[in-house]
């Protein structure tokens, strides 16, 4: 089975790239609003659900923190646990702001490398994006259809 | 303390030859303390010399050589010296082709007594 899918192809080589550099386990693409753009490593739609959920809410919550603390914003946030790290990241694309969540293992990887690599997705991401298109605002309605899609699309087999 | 790191690593930085000394942590390969010339990626250089020592110092176990002691990559045009440090840090040197390494790496083993 392939690992890393894509529900926009642009995203696809960049990450690809980013994934076999920095040596992450897991990776999703994102948008602030947890509207998955690509993925790798996930093996069930339900961990990308929750991570896709989790990983918009961290960058939400953190956003308003530094909000109060008159920064404009945090551009990247780590959690080092003892075996894995996770990395949460933003880059601004023709596609509006894209979040990035890397799960790596400290045995084969680092929040160095990832930090290196990420900066290097950024700027792929932004040259491989498309130009700026009006983007229909997000509806509860359209949530649940859209992200179905996205689903079918991730874990087709 | 990052004083004295930063007193240790411009003695090493002056060897000739020598384009800059960093100590890196070695799990997390970030800049602990830096003393580098400019044009000198420091956070790569860091995250990447970090990431070989440890695959390295893999090899060398798998090997049953014991823990690595020195490492110098020489390239076309320049090298990459680096000698582990106390407290899971690693002391990187980047340095031109020409450079003298038994010097550097004399300086840069007594850095690292220093350090301990």
């Amino acid at each position: 089975m392939k690992l890393t899918r894509a529900v926009e192809p642009w995203v696809l080589e960049p990450l690809e790239r980013f994934v076999l550099e920095a040596g992450a386990r897991l990776t999703l693409v994102m948008t602030p609003s947890g509207q998955v753009l690509a993925q790798h490593g996930f093996t069930r739609a339900v961990d990308v659900m929750a991570a896709a959920a989790l990983g918009a809410g961290i960058v939400a919550s953190t956003a308003e923190i530094a909000r109060m603390m008159d920064e404009s914003t945090f551009h990247a946030l780590n959690h080092q646990g003892r075996r894995h790290g996770i990395f949460l990241g933003a880059c601004d694309t023709g596609r509006g702001r894209l979040l990035v969540l890397v799960v790596y293992a400290a045995e084969s990887s680092s929040v160095g490398l990832v930090q290196l690599f990420f900066e290097e997705l950024a700027v792929a991401l932004a040259a491989a994006a498309p130009a700026p298109a009006e983007q229909p605002p997000v509806l509860a309605a359209d949530f649940e259809r859209d992200l179905n899609e996205s689903l079918a699309t991730l874990f087709r087999p | 303390m990052s004083l004295r790191f930063q007193r240790l690593l411009d003695v090493i930085t002056r060897v000739r030859g020598v384009q800059g000394a960093m100590l890196v942590a070695g799990e997390d390969g970030l800049v602990v303390a830096e003393s580098l010339m400019e044009g000198v990626r420091g956070n790569a250089v860091a995250a990447l010399a970090a990431s070989l020592t440890k695959r390295f110092g893999r090899a060398a176990e798998a090997g049953g050589l014991g823990p690595v002691s020195f490492l110098h990559l020489q390239a076309t045009d320049g090298a990459l010296l680096v000698v582990p440090a106390p407290e899971g840090m690693v002391l990187v040197v980047v340095a031109d082709a020409d450079v003298n390494v038994g010097l550097a790496r004399l300086e840069m083993r007594r850095a690292v007594e220093e350090v301990a």
